[in-house]
């Protein structure tokens, strides 16, 4: 039988998925322990989340959060640094310690066999980093250098600027690196103190995943963090629950980068925390507007006008209220006309053009269909948990996530455009050639621009 | 450990692999063109890539964007380019499957009238924002090619970059676009794999119904192009960078080739990570350096061994090369300790591991089933290569450096910030890319 190409193959129906279901124990000295199981390859997985990311940097030390992550691999009992590498890559292991916005992240995945020796490292990590002096100097100066190289990179410009012209002095108005000063004037004392308030078991979730039972990966977990003691008393840290300030500090800024091939831009303002009641409405609005490659503006400015290798925009769903942000790079002579683009669309989404019935059935069925494949890796799935435990989102959240989406109407997208899409707050962040977009910067309407060094 | 699957070839020399994994209810639909930058010549170079991005513009028979109804359809897609092959990737719900093969049917059989004048313009236009963006703007971001272009003649298709030429890529005409595509994009040039909720025969016989009818296309022959000794050489680019970078490179065997495997794990004994060699005498110890990597990177007909590091502060690159070429030649004269064997071992398990955990998606076992399939002819080599490096002997690591590397003709590019030639190895000459 010979293929009908005159029209395109309907899906059928979808078998149906289990998530993985989350088993808990909570430990006597408060960490909160939860298994997941995933059958497949031999390896297992550790996560630990410890509330407390670069959101906790007190004003005068920015960085010392990503600083004391940076040295909790750097030596503990008796290894060094080269010590600690070397354990790990004997258990077959892959260590990643992630600095967010709200927590320090640290997964380590090894072979199955190797299970229990990880764990105890990983705890080892987090709870009796050495701290040592000479290691503190040592990453200073890696972390000078590492500021110094960002000058030549300009997405990591594009988004410091940025994240300070919409926080300001909020503590996400930083990047986790932090500033040359900060990280200057950061001692080991400083880290130590920092350490200690930060590594608590009150402030921890373990979450383990593996081919074995759950009561067994339990077991194993609550073994391992038991001798973790809590301090005498819970040291308050920052975090980014402070009210954001109203408006950006410019509607405009500049990052001089002479002759730079292409503009790095950044469009946005602060919008909505993890746990707004509109988190789902507001997913498929981004999916609409410039999150995946059928966007709006993606399609507009990449696929009909070639400006761009590409354009995308996303909510930051933090504990506190995270960043809208659009990013892309562009061709150095269209920066206005794609700046001019871009926030029409951001404002035709909200009034002139809502969503359509179409445009929010592709996205809901994008979202829906595909969510399955969020659940393959045995990484995923300790990340997923973890993830639920950093936002307080309950065990079943997997099996809601899709009737959830599903529920989503069009007015309700409309309506959470017009709540958390502000166009009159809008920030352009533009790091780029000054000389050859500074005539057409006025067209833009949006003052003067300020001028930051990179 | 391996990846089981069954093998199909059509009559039009499609090759179909299936292999099942039924953990969840989806599909990767793989399909790999044995086509590359390798297959373009000077002076048209980057038509392998930019064809990636025209075939995500339509079909005839579906005469718009690849991605709404994939998308529509709950499935993840990409594609990729490299100098040897091009790929293209859908995972699908298990129900979508019949759409993605419909899709990639028409692309592989009927692309041609769906690539007009206007489509080609502007996605020239978004490969040369790409180019700008990854190679152009990034700190840098133009070594690749300054070392590509020394370490093969003009005339070798690994002289140039897959990205391609932006005078070439505006020189391109529709009709060397659509005579490109003729010679290249068929089913006895392609193979089809498919991985997860799949039954095997099942799998066959739908590949069958979608590419069974497409023509099998002219005979490919692959370039096997002669390669004259290196000629040793000092090269200095100037870029927009705060701290100078220098990159040692050899050639060095070609992929799955003997010694290729020996010069992966000597690679990662020096410069893989914090408990490698490099780290602790440039980084660690004598802090002349802020980060070093060193990897053995083999395509089809040739490898290439490199070690990259950046100088600290005020740190000459001739102090970090002294430490390379000491540390390189401690290699080749004792090769690795004990301890390293077994930490490579242990490497090596957990990488193989977690190369089975995903069935779609760059690297995913769809993925590595059409290369080992494209490149060995055999889909089942997965095992073969873990028994690469498991064979490798301290003994065996050492020759592979001695032979290859430590005394060899080498190209030794210094990246030095803007008019700070100074800080170059000495005796550099200057090399311009754009």
């Amino acid at each position: 039988m010979s293929v009908d190409r005159t029209r395109l193959p309907v899906p059928g129906p979808q078998p149906p998925f289990r998530f993985p279901a989350i088993a808990r124990r909570a430990s006597a000295n408060g960490v909160d322990l939860r298994a997941v199981r995933h059958e497949g390859v031999s390896l297992t997985t550790a996560a630990l989340v410890l509330r407390g990311g670069f959101a906790a940097d007190p004003a005068a030390r920015v960085g010392i959060t990503s600083f004391t992550a940076d040295l909790l691999d750097e030596g503990v009992d008796g290894l060094d640094a080269l010590g600690v590498a070397d354990a790990v890559a004997r258990l077959g292991g892959d260590l990643d310690i992630d600095v967010g916005p709200d927590a320090i992240l640290l997964q380590l995945t090894t072979l199955e066999r190797h299970f229990r020796e990880g764990l105890d490292l990983l705890l080892a990590l987090v709870t009796r980093p050495r701290l040592a002096e000479a290691d503190v100097e040592r990453l200073r100066q890696l972390r000078l250098d590492r500021l110094r190289q960002l000058k030549d990179h300009a997405p990591a410009l594009a988004e410091r600027a940025f994240a300070r012209a919409i926080y300001q002095d909020h503590p996400y108005g930083h990047l986790p690196l932090g500033v040359e000063a900060a990280i200057k004037a950061t001692t080991a004392a400083d880290i130590r103190a920092h350490h200690a308030a930060l590594a608590t078991p009150g402030r921890a979730t373990l979450v383990v995943s593996g081919g074995q039972a759950v009561e067994a990966l339990l077991d194993q977990a609550a073994a391992a963090v038991s001798a973790w003691t809590p301090p005498p008393n819970d040291t308050q840290l920052p975090d980014g629950q402070a009210p954001p300030p109203a408006a950006p500090l410019a509607r405009l800024v500049v990052v001089p980068r002479d002759g730079a091939a292409q503009t790095e831009i950044r469009i946005g303002h602060v919008a909505a925390a993890r746990a707004t009641p509109d988190y789902h409405a507001l997913v498929l609005l981004n999916m609409v507007l410039g999150g995946q490659f059928v966007s709006r503006i993606n399609l507009n400015l990449r696929e009909q006008k070639g400006y761009t290798y590409g354009v995308r925009t996303g909510f930051d769903f933090r504990r506190g209220r995270g960043p809208f942000v659009l990013q892309t790079s562009v061709q150095t002579e269209v920066t206005v006309p794609a700046v001019r683009e871009a926030i029409r669309e951001i404002v035709e989404i909200r009034g002139a053009r809502p969503v359509t019935g179409d445009e929010l059935a592709l996205a809901r069925a994008s979202l829906t269909l595909g969510y399955p494949r969020g659940f393959e890796t045995l990484q995923q799935v300790a990340r997923a948990a973890a993830q639920l435990a950093l936002h307080d989102l309950a065990d079943d959240y997997f099996e809601q996530f899709v009737p959830r989406v599903e529920a989503v109407t069009a007015e309700d997208v409309a309506r959470v455009a017009e709540a958390h899409l502000d166009p009159d707050r809008l920030a352009v962040v533009l790091v780029g050639d000054v000389s050859k977009m500074e005539a057409a910067l006025p067209e833009l309407g949006l003052g003067e621009p300020q001028v930051v060094a990179p | 450990m391996e990846i089981p699957y069954t093998k199909h070839t059509l009559a039009n020399g499609l090759d179909v692999i299936v292999h099942e994994d039924h953990r969840l209810p989806m599909v990767a639909v793989n399909v790999w063109y044995h086509v590359g930058s390798k297959n373009e010549r000077p002076g048209r170079t980057g038509f392998a890539h930019l064809f990636e991005h025209l075939m995500f513009e339509g079909s005839a028979h579906h005469n718009h964007g690849f991605f709404a109804p994939l998308q529509e359809a709950g499935a993840l897609l990409n594609g990729s380019t490299n100098a040897d092959r091009t790929n293209y990737w859908e995972v699908v719900p298990t129900g979508a499957l019949d759409l993605a093969l419909w899709m990639e049917s028409d692309r592989m059989g009927y692309l041609l009238p769906a690539v007009t004048e206007a489509r080609f313009e502007t996605q020239r236009d978004v490969v040369l924002n790409e180019r700008r963006q990854n190679y152009e703007n990034r700190p840098y971001g133009l070594a690749g090619m300054a070392i590509a272009a020394a370490l093969y003649p003009p005339d070798h298709p690994y002289h140039w970059l897959t990205i391609g030429a932006p005078d070439d890529l505006r020189a391109a005409t529709l009709d060397e676009v659509h005579a490109f595509f003729r010679a290249y994009y068929h089913p006895a040039n392609a193979s089809l794999s498919l991985a997860g909720d799949i039954d095997a025969a099942r799998g066959v016989e739908l590949a069958e119904h979608y590419f069974g009818e497409i023509p099998a296309g002219p005979a490919v022959n692959q370039p096997a192009p002669d390669l004259p000794p290196l000629a040793e050489s000092r090269l200095v680019l100037e870029d927009r960078v705060e701290l100078p970078r220098l990159y040692l490179v050899w050639r060095s065997p070609a992929m799955f080739e003997p010694e290729d495997a020996e010069l992966d794990l000597a690679a990662d004994l020096i410069g893989h990570g914090k408990s490698s060699r490099l780290y602790k005498t440039l980084v660690y110890e004598q802090r002349i350096a802020t980060d070093v990597s060193a990897f053995q990177s083999s395509r089809e007909i040739g490898g290439a061994f490199q070690v990259t590091a950046t100088a600290a502060p005020g740190v000459s690159l001739a102090a970090l090369e002294s430490v390379i070429t000491r540390t390189l030649a401690d290699v080749a004269d004792g090769g690795p300790t004990a301890a390293e064997l077994a930490r490579a071992a242990a490497q090596t398990e957990s990488q193989f591991l977690y190369r089975l955990q995903t069935i779609g998606g760059f690297g995913g076992k769809s993925d590595q089933l059409n290369a080992y399939n494209v490149f060995r002819d055999d889909p089942g080599w997965f095992g073969h290569d873990r028994q690469r490096y498991e064979a490798a002997t301290p003994a065996g690591i050492q020759a592979a450096v001695g032979r290859w590397v430590v005394g060899q003709p080498r190209v030794a590019l210094s990246v030095v910030p803007r008019a700070s030639r100074a800080l170059a190895l000495e005796g550099s000459t200057e090399v311009r890319v754009s």
